[in-house]
């Protein structure tokens, strides 16, 4: 479904116009663990498969430009050079807005682990998409439903037995980082809460915070910049009067989509506990607990 | 990296070529609407990697095989991470747990929050069985399969999942045919959640 098939060497895309775009990558198993209940001890276990990079790269509607697309041309294959030849269908609509081809992060090569020497990178969509390695592009009129697009990373939704297929964007998500899990505070007082938050589908409007356990929130100050499908910082200052406590925070996106809980996540998709099978997209608000004694840990509130 | 569509190959067609020094313009030169970067890909190049199989069936191989043949590749090639009895092996280091490894049953289970979600009760096309089996597996030495010894393994496990008999062939025409219980299992995505 293209005129000219071409190949490209990474020489060969370093010659085209590049963009350089700071955006966060967030795999869409994320906290996928931590929806039934509290499972894992710290921020780093709960919510440490997201980063925040610099992207530098070709956008891929340049290359498509190149080779010419037909009419019919709907989905395109992406294939990575891995030991499993991964594959994933993307739908031509992103690729022709804003999917790179991207060759360097954070200023130097893609390292062998992030996908060198070139991979693709689909702004604010689950991680898996973003084909590593990526030696191959196939143009088709409907996607390929690929063992990774079908098998895994489809999200079962078990009020209904049916599964929800193609499932891109990471919706708003935040969480507290400091103070979190197996932290421990040195007695009562003055505190900075700060955390991060982000959103697959543009800028971050808002973050309240709590410290009731979602009975009452407050705004948290945003840092600038505040970029689109970007980490961004926040901070909330907290006197603690040294008893427990229960810090939330919940991110609302410029869409006006707001952070859920965990009881409207299962209320909405109904409840999964099945070893070997992921809840995606799980983007509930988090709660870390702060005991009398100053120890911080994960829990679950029903606030 | 190449991007091509298999089944229409229109290499060195209407080679584009920018003009750009052509335009007279004194000051800035823009960017061009095309570039002469890279190379055509020939039917060659693309033949050599193309193997992906969409749910059609275009594409597959020459090659046929039973569950019978189907076995014995099964045996000596999964089962020492999917189990003699394609329930999955527990605790293998460095490797999946819980129901990652099992390919049958659960069938039923879907609506559970203890859902078992497998070849047999998950999977909607068995296309993808045959294309992720000679993409990627066995695991320590992926792409080793003949398409026979692929399609004979496709056939043991659909037929162990009692999808098809074990008397039946598969091959380029009846593997695409093969009617998973759980091909309209599907859904598109209903997101945003509206969330009070």
């Amino acid at each position: 479904m293209v005129e000219r098939p071409m190949k490209y060497s990474l020489a060969d895309l370093k010659r085209f116009p590049t963009v350089s775009r700071t955006y966060f990558m967030e795999c869409s198993g994320t906290t996928g663990g931590e929806l039934m209940r509290p499972n894992q001890p710290t921020v780093q276990r709960t919510h440490g498969l997201v980063s925040t990079s610099e992207w530098t790269g070709v956008p891929l509607s340049t290359l498509l430009k190149q080779t010419g697309l037909k009419p019919q041309a709907a989905w395109v294959l992406a294939e990575g050079a891995d030991a499993a030849v991964m594959t994933r269908s993307v739908p031509i609509e992103k690729c022709l807005s804003d999917a790179l081809i991207v060759f360097a992060q954070n200023g130097e090569a893609i390292r062998p682990e992030q996908g060198y020497p070139m991979r693709l990178f689909l702004p604010g969509w689950e991680g898996n998409i973003s084909i590593k390695w990526l030696r191959r592009l196939e143009v088709s009129d409907k996607p390929f439903y690929t063992r990774e697009e079908t098998s895994k990373y489809s999200d079962l939704i078990t009020k209904t037995g049916k599964a929800r297929i193609f499932t891109f964007t990471m919706e708003a998500k935040s969480v507290i980082t400091f103070p979190s899990g197996e932290m421990r505070l040195p007695g009562a007082g003055f505190y900075e809460i700060t955390g991060l938050a982000w959103s697959g589908r543009g800028k971050i409007a808002r973050v309240e915070v709590s410290t009731d356990g979602g009975k009452t929130w407050s705004l948290a100050a945003l840092q600038d910049p505040v970029l689109p499908i970007c980490q961004t910082r926040f901070r909330f200052p907290w006197l603690w009067d040294g008893t427990p406590a229960t810090l939330q925070s919940r991110a609302t996106d410029e869409t006006g989509y707001t952070q859920p809980t965990h009881q409207q996540l299962i209320a909405e998709r109904g409840p999964l506990d099945a070893p070997g099978m992921l809840f995606y997209h799980m983007n509930a608000i988090q709660s870390w607990g702060v005991a009398t004694d100053g120890s911080v840990k994960n829990v679950h509130s029903m606030g | 990296m190449c991007i091509q569509w298999v089944d229409i190959l229109r290499a060195g067609a209407a080679t584009a070529v920018a003009s750009i020094l052509t335009l007279g313009l004194v000051h800035a030169q823009g960017y061009p609407n095309t570039f002469q970067f890279g190379q055509p890909a020939t039917e060659q190049d693309i033949a050599a990697i193309a193997i992906a199989i969409p749910t059609d069936g275009k594409g597959l191989p020459p090659g046929r095989g039973d569950s019978a043949r189907g076995k014995q590749v099964y045996e000596t090639a999964c089962a020492a991470c999917h189990g003699a009895d394609l329930m999955g092996v527990a605790n293998i280091p460095n490797m999946p747990t819980g129901a990652s490894l099992r390919l049958i049953g659960g069938r039923g289970t879907l609506t559970s929050p203890k859902a078992v979600a497998t070849v047999e009760s998950y999977w909607p096309y068995a296309t993808t069985l045959f294309d992720y089996i000679r993409r990627a597996m066995p695991f320590t030495a992926p792409g080793s399969l003949s398409a026979d010894e692929i399609y004979a393994v496709c056939a043991y496990i659909l037929s162990e999942a009692k999808i098809i008999d074990n008397a039946t062939v598969l091959d380029a025409q009846t593997l695409p045919r093969v009617e998973m219980p759980n091909r309209n299992g599907f859904i598109p995505d209903p997101r945003p959640e509206l969330f009070k």
